[in-house]
């Protein structure tokens, strides 16, 4: 076929992961002579150890030891193999907008990172017909000393474009960053919109056949955003292929025509993007409290133990239009200082959007109480009466004391909720007829 | 255009990869420079005051207190200065290449180009230096009425010599620090220890050719001559000092065969290393 512009065939990446360098990512040639000593003088250890073992009879009972390899000690201890992608087949054909979606670590940022070749696959091949440029951070390669216009044309260079490219696009690129009082100015002097706004405008500028973009909406201000969708579906109109990787669902249903979900480094379906993302999104809630997603802690003060929501007394991942729950979080702190403000968000998202944020904030009486917090409890958020229809929830936790953030955790509930008897009439509107409920009375009077 | 993206290719096309990723190589060549004399208060009179200072320290030391001669008709300033110029510039663009990947990690770890640029970058930024003090050189030259004869039309072929030694070394330095990252410990090091083992500060004639050590013959001039720099250091002073230093064959020539051994050895140990720069930095 002649307008297939991207083919994936089988692809693979395998990465090894070395259990022992824990929280540090290089090899230290200091680390790698002491291994050598140790591999020389392993007869004196492993004498040692025959002693010990002779004592101990029961010791004769465990599995031979590593020891046993003569090499073993040069490498790292434990080390295994594990395959970021394996199998991966598709097609993209020239002008489709494709988002690719799937939990972190599913493998999306590695097939990215293949397809704009900074890594090499281990198998399978990959056939591109065109020029491909990625976005996989805005602003890559910006020197905070140089000014706006020695950027502009240093991020258009490593980007991909050729000096007369850049030339030619200068002033649109000025004007859609609305920079052009600042281009002489170093970039450090930049506010960080400006910055941003330039990083985007020289990359939104980029014509290749393919565009890679990968989370870099997540930067600016909502206007800002706006324009940077427009943007890119502009580019899309334009003919071109786009591959977009996001989170913010909202954005992928809305933007791409059709997505690849990624499930563990395979791909799980590919199809329309607003149906593969009300999949994804069904199959993510099915879980419950997952609180693995990523999470963030930086403080020392408090940490998020766990959270629930109650419905009747007991635990549950479903709720209805109208009942009363509560949402339990545990919290423990980690240290004796005391806590002169405690403020912790409940988000409740669905599809993407923020529909409201529980914020502890809002109620003086608990901002002024917290002093005396426990050492380790729960709080309960409690509502009177859940207003939401049908929708999968899903919960962002977020805490703050003493001016630092304690505990940041994405997803860390996700439950069902369901359309009910709200108002208590028996009367259900249709599904169509608006996403919450809200308490509401009506009176109607004479006129005059 | 077709691309085709499977194990093992990117190995296949190198060089054509290189020559069209020629302009990204401009640019951050140009990054790289504009950034140095921008960064620095004095910018580019730092590349002139510490040549100058080092130089006018090195004759105190060598000739006045360690009355260490100049050859005949040359100031022994001019001597050090000579010898100054591929040392200096040897010695930065070691430090620089062998940091430039670490320094680069965001552009590595985010685009694909040809990694062999960015060392080769910092040799050339460091090559605008060796120009600047060649400037300074020509002053000095003038200042003492010095003038240099014929043998001057030999000088390209020492600076492409000086030039091959650097990129040579400073592939594998660089190569190295991405892999142990306790590497640049050592560098300082290495750069110090090469300076006492270059003839920086005196004429190479000065180590023996024989040194008896416990009856044993030991040929020290050849030895000596191992590091490619000695070759190096006697050329520069035989082009610009119209020959009045020793110029001893030997040394020139191991110079020559080191110097494409360290390119050719480093060029390979790099593209070794090159295809897992993304994964590890």
């Amino acid at each position: 076929m002649s307008d297939v512009i991207i083919s994936v065939e089988n692809l693979g990446k395998k990465y090894r992961i070395q259990h022992q360098a824990e929280g540090r990512r290089y090899v230290a040639l200091r680390d790698v002579i002491a291994q050598k000593f140790a591999a020389r003088f392993k007869f004196l250890r492993r004498s040692q150890k025959s002693e010990v073992r002779s004592q101990n009879p029961t010791s004769d009972l465990r599995p031979p030891t590593t020891g046993s390899d003569p090499t073993s000690d040069l490498r790292p201890p434990s080390s295994e193999d594990f395959w970021a992608l394996r199998n991966v087949s598709f097609e993209v054909k020239q002008g489709e907008v494709v988002g690719i979606i799937g939990r972190n670590g599913a493998g999306k940022s590695t097939l990215l990172k293949i397809l704009s070749r900074i890594t090499e696959p281990t198998e399978g091949r990959i056939r591109i017909r065109g020029r491909v440029a990625s976005l996989l951070e805005v602003g890559t390669g910006f020197h905070p000393e140089l000014t706006g216009r020695e950027n502009i044309f240093l991020n258009g260079a490593i980007l991909g474009m050729h000096r007369a490219e850049i030339k030619k696009k200068f002033d649109e690129i000025v004007a859609f960053a609305e920079v052009e009082k600042f281009l002489d100015t170093p970039v450090k002097r930049y506010s960080s919109g400006m910055y941003v706004r330039l990083a985007f405008a020289v990359a939104a500028h980029l014509e290749p056949e393919i565009l890679i973009v990968d989370e870099v909406l997540a930067v600016g201000d909502a206007q800002f955003q706006k324009k940077c969708l427009g943007k890119m579906s502009e580019v899309a109109h334009g003919g071109r292929t786009v591959l977009f990787v996001s989170h913010n669902m909202a954005a992928v249903s809305g933007l791409c025509g059709s997505a690849i979900w990624l499930v563990d480094g395979m791909v799980c379906a590919r199809g329309r993007a607003d149906e593969l993302v009300h999949k994804y999104l069904a199959a993510v809630s099915t879980a419950g409290s997952t609180f693995q997603l990523s999470r963030r802690h930086t403080g020392d003060d408090v940490r998020i133990g766990r959270i629930e929501l109650i419905v009747d007394g007991i635990p549950s991942t479903n709720i209805q239009a109208g009942q009363s729950c509560i949402i339990r979080v545990y919290y423990r702190r980690v240290s004796d200082r005391s806590i002169d403000s405690l403020s912790l968000s409940v988000m409740l998202y669905s599809d993407g959007q923020k529909l409201t944020n529980l914020w502890t904030n809002c109620h003086t009486e608990f901002t002024a109480n917290c002093q005396r917090l426990p050492m380790a409890g729960f709080g309960d958020c409690c509502i009177e009466k859940w207003p939401f229809r049908s929708h999968t929830i899903r919960v962002d936790i977020f805490s703050h004391t003493n001016n630092s953030t304690q505990d940041w955790v994405e997803e860390a509930l996700v439950f069902n909720s369901h359309d009910g008897d709200y108002y208590g009439s028996g009367v259900i509107p249709n599904p169509d007829q608006g996403i919450m409920f809200l308490n509401h009375s009506w009176r109607f009077y004479a006129d005059k | 255009m077709e691309l085709l993206i499977e194990p093992g290719r990117a190995e296949k096309n190198y060089w054509r990869d290189l020559w069209r990723y020629r302009e990204l190589f401009y640019f951050l060549a140009w990054r790289d420079i504009l950034v140095r004399y921008k960064q620095t208060v004095i910018g580019v009179a730092w590349a002139v005051i510490q040549p100058f200072l080092t130089t006018v320290a090195f004759t105190l030391v060598f000739n006045r207190v360690a009355k260490l001669p100049a050859p005949a008709g040359v100031p022994y300033f001019l001597m050090v200065m000579a010898a100054q110029l591929p040392w200096q510039f040897f010695s930065t663009s070691l430090s620089a290449s062998s940091s430039s990947l670490i320094g680069n990690a965001n552009l590595i770890s985010k685009i694909y180009f040809p990694r062999l640029i960015i060392p080769a970058g910092s040799v050339i930024t460091s090559f605008v230096d060796f120009l600047i003090t060649t400037g300074l050189m020509a002053a000095m030259m003038l200042w003492f009425r010095f003038v240099p004869d014929w043998r001057l039309l030999a000088l390209p072929l020492f600076v492409a010599l000086a030039f091959g030694a650097a990129f040579g070394a400073g592939l594998w330095l660089c190569a190295l620090n991405v892999k142990y990252r306790d590497f640049r410990y050592i560098i300082p090091f290495i750069v110090q220890f090469g300076f006492f083992l270059s003839p920086v500060g005196y004429t190479s004639d000065r180590v023996p050719d024989i040194w008896l050590w416990h009856g044993l013959d030991i040929p020290a001039r050849l030895l000596y001559s191992f590091n490619p720099m000695v070759g190096v250091i006697d050329g520069f002073r035989w082009a610009l000092l119209r020959g009045q230093t020793d110029f001893w064959w030997p040394s020139i020539q191991l110079s020559i065969v080191l110097t494409v051994a360290l390119c050719a050895s480093g060029i390979w140990y790099f593209r070794k290393m090159e295809r897992t720069f993304a994964d590890v930095i």
